[in-house]
């Protein structure tokens, strides 16, 4: 009896322990992430840095080559601008577009977990000619990537 | 209010199941003036699209009024195969809501 008694202990501390493991490494975080209320604060800041750190905490971003921007370098209509995200780093977390001339920078933020993967697309409205800023959430870091895209006709307040 | 049509369809891009879904919605800023009256258009968007892969949340879009008329949302998804449920649902500052299903399809 005690072999047995012995072996259940051995399997439950073990489930536990991983458990605990991948608490730790943040597998288990994306699920309260997902969960967030829509960020208020995020799509009231009037500029990039603001709205970077209001949305994760933090506002420095340094560029990395490994995020690609798909949108147009001439935009004829300012309201419907598409635009597609994606990213070859591991672990994205969340992905946000901005545009810097926008009275209201943020366009949208997605979070992202298990089989989601590191792409984001939408159409988006620009006022004028623009910095497009796109800050992704990976591993824990921040990182961005800029376009400017220019726009012939304004798409806000038409 | 009518229901919204809610679209929603996948296809392979660059090795992953991508789901894009459409929903007919005017996305109002609040800055824009009906031409015929003169009286500001109230807001009125999409906040929050959510993607289900087989039952389980992978992705949360929150939305401004900045994402233009109609708006068509692209995802990815790692590892979906073909027969795998999508669903996507959305809500706006209304109160309106709606949801789409679909079965991927990677062919």
């Amino acid at each position: 009896m005690t072999p047995m008694k012995r072996r259940t202990f051995l399997k439950g501390s073990a489930t536990a322990s991983v458990l605990a493991v991948a608490a730790a490494a943040g597998l288990l975080r994306p699920q309260t992430v997902l969960a967030a209320a829509w960020p208020q604060a995020a799509f009231d800041a009037k500029d990039m840095n603001a709205v970077t750190q209001a949305l994760y905490g933090a506002a420095d971003a340094p560029a990395n080559s490994a995020i690609q921007i798909k949108a147009p370098i001439q935009a004829e209509n300012g309201a419907v601008v598409p635009i597609a995200v994606s990213t070859s780093l591991d672990r994205v977390e969340g992905i946000a577009i901005m545009v810097d001339k926008n009275a209201a920078p943020l366009i949208g933020s997605v979070s992202l977990s298990g089989a989601g993967a590191g792409y984001f697309s939408a159409r988006m409205k620009m006022g004028k000619t623009s910095d497009v800023k796109v800050v992704v959430k990976a591993g824990g870091k921040l990182y961005s990537a800029t376009q400017n895209i220019k726009v012939t006709v304004g798409g806000c307040g038409g | 209010m009518a229901t919204r049509e809610t679209k929603i369809r996948t296809r392979t891009q660059e090795g992953l199941i991508e789901v894009l879904v459409l929903v007919n919605h005017p996305m109002e800023t609040g800055m824009r003036k009906d031409k015929a009256s003169g009286k500001v258009v109230p807001q009125h968007f999409i906040k929050e699209m959510t993607l289900e892969h087989n039952g389980k949340v992978v992705a949360v879009a929150h939305m401004g009024p900045a994402v233009s008329e109609n708006p068509l949302i692209g995802f990815r998804l790692k590892g979906a195969k073909s027969g795998d449920k999508v669903k996507a649902a959305w809500s706006d500052n209304k109160g309106e809501s709606g949801v789409a299903e679909a079965v991927v399809d990677a062919g």
